[in-house]
């Protein structure tokens, strides 16, 4: 599995070692890199790739790396983005919408409760259809929007794979940015590209309480394997 | 040494006065030291820019070396102390931690978004530059009173700046503290810390060495920002500060880890011989320091320097503090792999100067020598100056006021002392940075410490920063050892042992008497506290001229603590966890309330004695809380600190910041300390206590680990109900909360200030 490396990534040491410690083989892959290096799955993880002082992954949609990864994305391969990650699907239309400004406008660093919408894509299969699970979150710019006409389309061909819920008791507003439809991670239609904004690769360590998010590289190293979930 | 040779002024540059010297903030004696040095000769103006630069108080120390060199510096622990950029602390497995604070504060109070996060940017360079990955951000952050419109715009700048650059760069922030007073107005305070991880075979220090060896400048260019940045920061902040904007610089937290990525893999690879940050008088204090810790010479051509503009004087560009820059020495048959590996990280490199045999700093331009001086003199040859301390009678008479009223009933004055935005929640702070990343945060903020694990080890660090400024002023000395005894605390009450300290001591302007009283006294008290705790001072920064029209700050000696949690499974959180766990106060209960939270924001009164602080009672609390962490007797362990008791019962209560429960408590007061008033029980600050919770089978083996150790662990009741009441009593009387209006107030306290604020005056 590659984890791909931009200027400004900031995430892809976890990343690695959540997939590593999942079972998973990874290495990390150059931005400038002109192909996949053979690898079955690719993930962008977190960071702020190129500072994202624009718009946040526009610049790095131009990275040579990204011709593979289409690529890959077009033949059925398997390509989740983390946080920076799915901004950038989103930038280089991989996936549908945008990632906007916070609402409120500040960073949101914190931990989020989320639903599994759906449990056939190629990482949410070790998860149970509407289970609801508690990882952390950090960004500044999370607010998925989209034309009405892509939302219909996310809510009636069931793309929408990570919602942000309420959970009981809670006085902390559930949804942290403000996304339509608290949306928290989508996926394209075929299902073998995903994005989402919260980050399991932080919580996949028993040492720091909870390893649910490995969970998530899991259900993809067992996807990539063949094993059904 | 050979004659020195004579440099000539840059064309165009002007002729060094009496007014010129002044405008530098030399006073007489430093420029006949000057001159003196330069064997009679009038300095050219570039001379005299880097003589100003290196003679600020910033960089010389001028004020205070005397008493810095009071502090404990030494111990088993100790890999390297102050001195380099960081201090550098032994871990178990050949591992080490680097760690420093710095101030941002004159910058922060002009410009608050890039005055605040260029200090993030330069604190993280220092601990880099010694080897160490930069794993964990604290800061201390202070300010006026939120209901003035001026303090919300610096306070919501300086948590974004704060934010943005250590979230760009992909640090956590782990720890701090924010202190809302009037004595900050119009000079807020930002200190940041960073720490770092570093195998301890990997430390590099900032020494150069070897004739003949190249100088390169990797990373940003150089520009006209920041010029005479440390003089900036050594003088009193005036109406006039304003027109200084300009002279803050912009930080580019992206360039920054491009060059913590390129730093460690020129140091990891031993492609270089030293490293140095340019950071406060830029190119100036870098090469400077490193030629004058490494006995050697230097020579730097400016023209060679990546300028942002052109036209750049030698002047201009040994002056800049343009961010983001770094200074490397280099053999000269690793230049090349040097500036491949700049570039593989899309940073600029150029080899700017050499080292040289004659132990003099020369600038070159053009081929036209416009400075030599010599270079260990013009480092450590600033005039160093005793001054005059003295504590004014109004500090004295102070100590021995009281409140002119009669507090409110406890129930209210702990519903405001909740409120009171120095002891409110930080939710709304630190939500803006992030906390998670690298995947390794045990405890994040919102307890006593960050805990974080180091790399795969099974060990972890706790790390916090603290100071009770409050406590200071009304007794430096007190006051002073209070803050390391606090720091302690919090670490302790995580399971870990303290391991050591670094400093940021933020004070008003030296030569005034009753300030130099403070900083000495202060001093004092931590240098004592540090030997009773075996916690030496690795370094740190002294931010002095802290200084408005309104007249100086609350002494604010912040403390950064690293302690060393030995299992991090171990590590014990603050917060109450579940119904039914017995509530122990571990320590002596004496009902102080000089200097207490409960006096100042209940009552308005800032005055009387702060609490006597004893260092061997605090040295006992510590070593039962690690005992008992490491036994896995307690389920929380929470210091009490500011607002006593009382505000630390509420908090073990309201849960953690992200917590979806509260939880309610029954507490009896009867029976202990039945001497002391009820405001004394409920909101004094006595010293070496905690509020821990445990499961009731543990409660007979913590009264014995107490005992052993000679600290009282009181029961005082159970842990209640989920979002149920809270409740003491004592004798006849009884007080109730509901532990879910208590976590409403606390928590929304900043943000109904900060997003929905009411006009003027309290509210």
């Amino acid at each position: 599995m590659a984890v791909v490396r931009f200027p400004g990534s900031n995430c892809e040491d976890e990343t690695l070692r959540a997939v590593r410690r999942a079972g998973g083989d990874a290495f990390l892959l150059d931005y400038r890199s002109g192909n996949l290096d053979g690898a079955a799955a690719v993930v962008l993880p977190g960071g702020f790739s190129y500072g994202d002082y624009l718009r946040s992954g526009s610049i790095a949609r131009f990275s040579p790396v990204m011709a593979a990864i289409r690529e890959h994305a077009a033949a059925g391969g398997a390509v989740l983005g983390i946080c920076n990650g799915f901004q950038i699907l989103c930038e280089a239309h991989l996936l549908p919408g945008a990632l906007m400004h916070n609402a409120g406008r500040r960073f949101a660093s914190r931990p989020v409760d989320l639903r599994i919408e759906r449990t056939d894509t190629i990482c949410t299969g070790d998860f149970e259809q509407g289970e609801v699970i508690r990882i952390p979150q950090a960004h500044g710019e999370g607010r998925y929007e989209a034309t009405p006409a892509v939302l219909e389309t996310l809510e009636r061909d069931n793309l929408i794979v990570l919602r942000y819920v309420p959970v009981s008791g809670s006085d902390i507003p559930y949804n942290p940015n403000g996304s339509t439809a608290d949306i928290a991670g989508i996926c394209n239609p075929a299902g073998n590209v995903v994005g989402f904004m919260p980050h399991p690769e932080r919580l996949a360590d028993s040492a720091l309480g909870s390893e649910i998010g490995m969970r998530f590289f899991t259900g993809l190293i067992k996807r990539l394997s063949g094993v059904p979930t | 040494m050979t004659t020195i040779p004579v440099p000539e002024a840059f064309p165009g540059e002007r002729p060094v006065t009496d007014d010129v010297v002044a405008e530098h903030k030399l006073n007489a004696t430093e420029y006949e030291a000057i001159l003196k040095l330069l064997g009679g000769r009038t300095p050219t103006l570039t001379e005299l820019g880097i003589f100003s630069a290196l003679w600020s108080e910033h960089c010389s120390y001028k004020h205070t070396k005397p008493i810095l060199r009071q502090f404990p510096t030494e111990g088993a622990q100790v890999l390297q102390g102050p001195g380099e950029n960081a201090g550098v602390l032994r871990l178990p497995d050949g591992w080490a931690v680097a760690f420093k604070i710095e101030s941002h504060n004159h910058p922060s109070a002009v410009e608050p978004y890039q005055g605040a996060a260029t200090g993030v940017g330069g604190i993280l360079r220092d601990v880099f530059t010694m080897g160490a990955r930069p794993v964990a951000l604290l800061n201390s952050l202070r300010l006026g009173p939120l209901d003035e419109p001026r303090n919300r715009y610096l306070f919501s700048g300086i948590v974004k700046g704060v934010g943005d650059y250590g979230n760009c760069v992909g640090v956590p922030t782990l720890g701090g503290e924010v202190v809302f007073a009037p004595g900050y107005s119009g000079n807020p305070l930002v200190n940041a810390m960073a720490v770092g991880i570093l195998r301890a075979d990997e430390l590099i220090t900032a020494r150069a060495h070897g004739v003949g060896n190249l100088l390169i400048a990797v990373g940003a260019r150089t520009g006209r920002d920041g010029i005479h940045g440390a003089s900036f920061a050594s003088e009193d902040l005036t109406a006039a500060s304003e027109a200084r904007r300009p002279q803050v610089q912009v930080g580019d937290p992206f360039t920054e880890k491009m060059l913590l990525e390129a730093s460690l893999e020129l140091i990891r690879g031993e492609h270089i011989v030293a490293i140095q940050d340019m950071g406060a008088a830029g190119l100036t204090s870098s090469s400077a320091e490193m030629a004058a810790r490494g006995g050697v010479g230097v020579e730097l051509d400016t023209s060679a320097v990546p300028t942002r503009e052109r036209g750049m004087t030698p002047y201009e560009i040994m002056l800049s503090e343009s961010q983001e820059r770094m200074l490397v020495v280099v053999e000269p048959h690793k230049v090349d792999d040097v500036i491949d590996i700049c570039t593989r990280w899309e940073l600029q490199s150029a080899v700017v100067g050499r080292i040289t045999d004659d132990g003099l700093f020369r600038v070159v331009h053009d081929g036209r020598l416009v400075a030599a001086i010599p270079g260990q003199e013009l480092v450590d040859g600033c005039p160093i100056y005793h001054p005059e301390a003295a504590e004014s009678g109004a500090a004295v008479a102070r100590r021995s006021a009281v409140p002119a009223r009669k507090g409110p009933n406890p129930v209210d004055a702990l519903k405001q002392l909740l409120d009171a935005p120095t002891i409110a929640s930080k939710r709304w702070v630190f939500e803006q940075f992030d906390t998670t990343v690298r995947g390794r945060s045990v405890i994040t903020p919102g307890g006593d410490a960050g805990v974080l694990r180091v790399e795969d080890t099974g060990f972890a660090l706790a790390m916090t920063v603290d100071c009770n400024a409050r406590h200071v002023l009304l007794d430096p000395y007190e006051g002073g050892k209070g803050v390391v005894a606090e720091a302690a605390r919090n670490i302790a009450c995580t399971g870990a042992s303290p391991l050591g300290i670094t400093d940021c001591l933020n004070f008003g302007n030296p030569e005034r008497p009753e300030v130099f009283f403070q900083f000495r006294e202060a001093c004092r008290g931590i240098s004592d506290a540090c030997r009773a705790f075996d916690t030496p001072v690795t370094g740190g920064n002294v931010s002095l001229y802290n200084q408005s029209p309104t007249g100086a700050i609350d002494p604010t000696p912040t403390v950064g603590m690293i302690g060393l949690l030995e299992d991090v499974t171990s590590a014990v959180p603050s917060h109450f966890r579940a119904p039914g766990d017995a509530i122990l106060l571990i320590g002596h209960t004496r009902g102080h309330l000089g200097g207490s939270a409960y006096w100042a924001e209940v009552l308005d009164t800032v005055a009387g004695s702060p609490p006597p602080i004893d260092l061997e009672l605090e040295r006992s609390l510590q070593q039962f809380l690690v005992a008992a962490a490491s036994r896995r007797l307690m389920n929380s362990a929470h210091d009490l600190s500011d607002g006593g008791l009382a505000v630390a019962l509420a908090e073990c209560c309201i849960g953690g910041p992200w917590a979806t429960t509260t939880f309610g408590a029954t507490v009896d007061l009867n029976a202990h300390a039945d001497t002391v008033s009820d405001e004394g029980w409920l909101f004094g600050e006595d010293g070496a206590r905690a509020l821990v919770s445990a499961t009731p089978e543990n409660v007979m083996a913590l009264q014995q680990l107490g005992a052993q150790f000679g600290i009282p662990c009181h029961y005082l009741g159970l842990v209640g109900d989920v979002g149920g009441e809270i409740e003491a009593t004592r004798e006849q009387r009884k007080w109730s909360w509901s532990s879910t209006e208590l976590r409403r107030i606390y928590h929304d306290a900043l943000p109904r200030r900060i997003e929905r604020p009411t006009g003027t005056g309290k509210d």
